[in-house]
C-alpha cells in the first residue's frame, strides 16, 4: 500500500476534474437561480443561452486566430469572451422585450412562462445550429498544461502523475472572480440590493419605488454574462457541441434545485455537490484502491459504480433524495 | 364561424395538406406523414390528458415513448435461447436481487424505530455490491453470445400487436414511480423529475446491451402487416394492382402503409372516444376543477395528489402505447434516435398549438405540427436556395444550404411563441 500515490491519483482523476466541473455547473446554476428569483420561472432556454454566448465567443476567437492575435499562454477565447457576453446580452434583452415582457405585464402564471421559455429554447437551438452547425468544436489554445504528469513525476519521484490542465485552473480562478463580483454586486451596490428586495417581496419593492423593468434588465445582463462565462469555460475544458449544452440543463437545474432555487449560495453548493457525486460515482476506483489497500484486498474489477453514460442519473438521484427529505433545497430556496 | 364549422375547416385543412402531399410529392410520403401524424396525435392526446385536463407539467414524454418502443422488442422478438442458457437466469436473479435490496432498504427506513436511516444506507451499500456481483457475470455471459448479431436476451416471441398495451403498461409503471416522488411537490419539480427520468430511460436503453442491444439497435422486428416482398410475389395481389393500373412495387408499399394507417386510426379513435367520455364525465369535471383551483378542490374533499397520480399514469400509458406503435411502424428499435427536442418538446408544441384541454385540439395539433415538422425542411431548403440564388458559389452559400435542416427547430419555436401570444388557448380552444 502506498497512500501518497493513492492521494495523488485521487487528486488527478477525481478532485481536480470535479472542482473544475463543479465551478462550471455553479456558474450555470447561478444564472438559472437568478432568473428564478427575479423573474420567477424556470428558464428552460438557459442551456441554449449558454450555447449562443459560447458560439459567438468561438467565432470571435477564430477571427482573432486568423488575424494572428493571441493571448500568450492563455486561451485566445478569453480575449473574445467580452464579445460573447455582449452578443449574448443583446440576445437575451431582445428576447425579453419581444417575448417575456408581455407575459410579465399580463401577470401570466409561472408555468406559462416556462412553456414560453421552451419556445425560446427551440429558436435559440435552431439559431445556434444554423450558424455554427451541430458538430463538435474545439477552440482551446495557448498552453495546454500548467503541470504535466511527467513534470510532476520527475519532481516528486512518485509513480503517479498529477496533471493540471490550464483550462482547469482558469475555470476555478474565473469562477472565484465571477462569484466574488456577483456577491459584491448583490450585497453592496444599490442596484444589487434592489434586486434582492424585488426577489424577496415584489409588492413591497414596488412600493418603495424600485423600477421593476430596470431590475429585470440588470438581471438579464448578469444572466447573459454568467451563461456565457459558464459556457466558454465548459467548452474550453471539454468541447463545444450544441446538443451537449442542451443536455447540461439537467445537471444545472439539479444544482440549482438541490441548493434551493433562488438562493445564489445554494446554487454554488449544489453545483459542487452534483459535480463531485457525478465524478466519484462514475470513476473507476481500481487505481486508487490498488494503492490505498493492502495487496491482499486489492480489487479485481474496475470498481466503477456506474458507467460514465449514467452520469445524468447521478445528478437526478441526488435531486430526488434532496427533494424527498428537504423539498426547498439545502439553502431554503423560495417556492412559488 | 361556429365551433363545429371551425373544427371541420381545420381537420379539412389537414386532409387537404396530406392529399396535397400525395398529389404534389408522392402518395408514399403522404401515407408516411399520415401514419406518423396518427402516432403523434396519440402522443399529444396522452400529454393533453396530463397538461390539458390536470395541468401537470410533464417534460418526460420521450422516456415513456422510448419505454413503449422497448416493449415492442421485449414482446415481439423471439427469445435468444443461447443467451438465456449462457447467463439469462443469473441476470434475472441479479435484477431480482437489486429489487429485493431496494425493498428491504425502504422497509428498513419505514419500519425500524431506531437507526432506520443507518440500516437503510448499510443495506443499500452491501446490497449494491451483491447485486453487481450476481448481475455483472450474467450480463457478460449474455452479451458474449454472438455479439455481432445478437448478444441480448430477446423477447417473448408474442404477436407484435400485444406490445402496444404492454408498452402502455411499462410507461404506466415508470409514471407511477415518478408520480409517487414528484407529484405533490411544486410543478417545476415534476418537470425536472420527468426530464431526468426520460434521460435515464434512454441512457439505460443505449447502454444495457443485454436488454435490447443498446446502440447496436434491434432491426427486423416482426410486423402486424404483410411484407411488401411477399405481396409482390403473390399472383393475386399483382393482378389486383394491375387492374387498378399500378405497378406491383408501388401498390405493395401503399397497401402496407395503408394497413398501418387503419390500425393506428383504430387505436386513435378508441383512445379519443375514451378521452372524450372521460372529459365529460364527473371525473373529468373534477380534474378540471382541481386544475383551476387546487385549494378549493381540496377543501371540497378531493384527493388532489391521488387524482394527479391517476391522470399522470393514464397519460403516460397513452404515450407508451404511441411509442410502441411508432417502433412497430419503423420495424426497428434505435435508442440513439430518441431526442428530447423531437419526442418531448415537439409534442408540447402539438398540444399547445392544437388547444390544451381539448382532445380534438390535441389530435389536430398532432397532425398539423407533424406535417410542418416534415415539410419545413424541404421548404426551408427551397427558401434558402431562393435566397442564395443571387450569391456566387462559395463557403457561405454552401453553409447556408447545409443549414436548412435546422430551420425546423426555429420554425417550431416561432410557431409555439406566436400561438402562445396571440391564441393562447390553441386552434380549437377548450370549452
Amino acid at each position: 500500500m502506498d497512500l501518497l500515490n493513492a492521494v495523488v491519483a485521487l487528486l488527478n482523476f477525481v478532485i481536480v476534474p470535479a472542482v473544475a466541473y463543479g465551478s462550471q455547473l455553479a456558474i450555470g446554476a447561478l444564472g438559472v437561480t437568478l432568473v428564478y428569483g427575479i423573474l420567477r420561472f424556470s428558464n428552460f432556454a438557459h442551456g441554449d443561452v449558454m450555447a449562443f454566448g459560447t458560439m459567438v465567443t468561438i467565432l470571435v476567437t477564430w477571427g482573432f486566430q486568423a488575424a494572428g492575435v493571441t493571448f500568450g499562454p492563455l486561451p485566445t477565447a478569453l480575449l473574445a469572451l467580452p464579445f460573447g457576453i455582449a452578443a449574448c446580452a443583446v440576445l437575451v434583452l431582445v428576447t425579453d422585450r419581444m417575448v417575456y415582457r408581455f407575459y410579465r405585464e399580463v401577470r401570466a402564471k409561472p408555468v406559462i412562462l416556462v412553456i414560453v421559455s421552451i419556445g425560446v429554447m427551440f429558436i435559440m437551438n435552431g439559431v445556434v445550429r444554423f450558424i455554427i452547425g451541430p458538430d463538435e468544436q474545439r477552440f482551446a489554445d495557448g498552453a495546454r498544461f500548467l503541470i504535466t504528469a511527467r513534470d510532476f513525476k520527475d519532481w516528486s519521484g512518485l509513480d503517479e502523475g498529477l496533471a493540471i490542465k490550464s483550462t482547469q485552473v482558469l475555470t476555478v480562478v474565473t469562477a472565484v472572480i465571477v462569484v466574488a463580483l456577483l456577491f459584491w454586486f448583490l450585497n453592496r451596490t444599490r442596484t444589487g440590493k434592489s434586486m434582492r428586495a424585488y426577489s424577496d417581496n415584489e409588492d413591497l419593492a414596488l412600493l418603495s419605488g424600485i423600477n421593476p423593468e430596470r431590475v429585470v434588465t440588470v438581471t438579464w445582463l448578469i444572466v447573459a454574462a454568467l451563461a456565457t462565462v459558464a459556457g466558454v469555460l465548459y467548452g474550453l475544458d471539454k468541447s463545444f457541441k450544441p446538443f451537449t449544452y442542451f443536455q447540461l440543463l439537467l445537471p444545472i437545474f439539479a444544482s440549482a434545485i438541490v441548493g434551493g432555487l433562488g438562493s445564489p449560495l445554494g446554487a454554488i453548493a449544489g453545483g459542487f455537490l452534483i459535480a463531485f457525486s457525478e465524478v466519484t460515482v462514475t470513476y473507476a476506483w481500481k487505481k486508487v484502491l490498488g494503492y490505498a489497500l493492502p495487496e491482499s484486498l486489492e480489487p479485481d474489477g474496475l470498481v466503477q459504480f456506474l458507467s460514465t453514460d449514467y452520469k445524468f442519473a447521478v445528478s437526478f438521484l441526488i435531486l430526488l433524495i434532496v427533494l424527498l427529505f428537504r423539498p426547498t433545497g439545502l439553502f431554503r430556496g423560495k417556492s412559488v | 364561424m361556429t365551433d363545429t364549422t371551425r373544427k371541420f375547416a381545420l381537420f379539412g385543412l389537414v386532409a387537404l395538406l396530406i392529399i396535397g402531399t400525395g398529389v404534389l410529392q408522392s402518395w408514399n410520403s403522404a401515407l408516411l406523414i399520415l401514419n406518423m401524424g396518427l402516432v403523434s396525435a396519440v402522443m399529444s392526446l396522452g400529454l393533453n390528458l396530463q397538461w390539458g385536463f390536470a395541468g401537470l407539467f410533464n417534460v418526460g414524454v420521450m422516456g415513456f415513448v422510448a419505454l413503449g418502443g422497448l416493449a415492442t422488442v421485449l414482446v415481439a422478438v423471439p427469445p435468444v435461447t443461447e443467451a438465456w442458457a449462457a447467463g439469462g437466469v443469473r441476470l434475472i436473479l441479479g435484477l431480482l436481487t437489486g429489487a429485493a435490496v431496494i425493498v428491504a432498504a425502504a422497509l428498513a427506513l419505514t419500519r425500524l424505530k431506531r437507526h432506520g436511516m443507518l440500516a437503510m444506507i448499510g443495506l443499500l451499500v452491501l446490497g449494491f455490491f451483491l447485486y453487481r456481483w450476481v448481475f455483472d457475470a450474467g450480463v457478460e455471459a449474455v452479451e458474449a453470445v454472438d455479439p455481432a448479431t445478437s448478444g441480448f436476451l430477446g423477447g417473448l416471441g408474442l404477436p407484435v400487436l400485444l406490445s402496444w398495451p404492454v408498452g402502455g403498461l411499462l410507461a404506466a409503471g415508470a409514471a407511477w414511480i415518478i408520480g409517487k416522488t414528484a407529484l405533490g411537490l411544486r410543478s417545476d419539480y415534476l418537470a425536472i423529475a420527468s426530464l431526468g427520468i426520460a434521460e435515464i430511460v434512454v441512457a439505460v436503453m443505449k447502454n444495457e446491451d443485454w436488454l435490447a442491444r443498446g446502440v447496436k439497435n434491434v432491426i427486423g422486428l416482426p410486423r402486424p402487416v404483410p411484407y411488401e416482398i411477399d405481396l409482390q410475389n403473390s399472383a393475386g395481389f399483382v393482378e389486383r394492382a394491375g387492374s387498378l393500373g399500378l405497378d406491383p412495387v408501388t401498390a405493395s408499399t401503399l397497401w402496407v402503409k395503408g394497413l398501418y394507417s387503419v390500425l393506428f386510426a383504430v387505436v386513435l379513435i378508441v383512445l379519443l372516444v375514451l378521452a372524450q367520455r372521460a372529459l365529460h364525465s364527473p371525473w373529468g369535471r373534477m380534474m378540471r376543477a382541481i386544475r383551476d383551483n387546487e385549494v378549493a378542490a381540496e377543501a371540497m374533499g378531493k384527493d388532489v395528489t391521488g387524482r394527479h397520480l391517476q391522470i399522470f399514469i393514464l397519460g403516460s400509458a397513452i404515450c407508451g402505447i404511441a411509442g410502441a406503435m411508432m417502433t412497430t411502424l419503423d420495424g426497428q428499435l434505435t435508442p440513439g434516435t430518441y431526442q428530447p427536442l423531437r419526442f418531448t418538446f415537439l409534442i408540447w408544441v402539438m398540444v399547445i398549438v392544437g388547444g390544451s384541454g381539448n382532445n380534438l385540439g390535441a389530435v389536430l395539433g398532432g397532425f398539423l405540427i407533424w406535417f410542418a415538422w416534415v415539410q419545413v425542411e424541404p421548404f426551408g431548403r427551397w427558401l434558402l436556395e431562393l435566397a442564395t440564388s443571387g450569391m456566387s458559389a462559395g463557403p457561405l452559400k454552401d453553409h447556408l444550404l447545409d443549414s436548412a435542416a435546422h430551420m425546423r427547430l426555429l420554425t417550431m419555436g416561432v410557431i409555439l411563441l406566436v400561438v402562445l401570444r396571440f391564441a393562447p388557448r390553441g386552434l380549437i380552444p377548450e370549452r
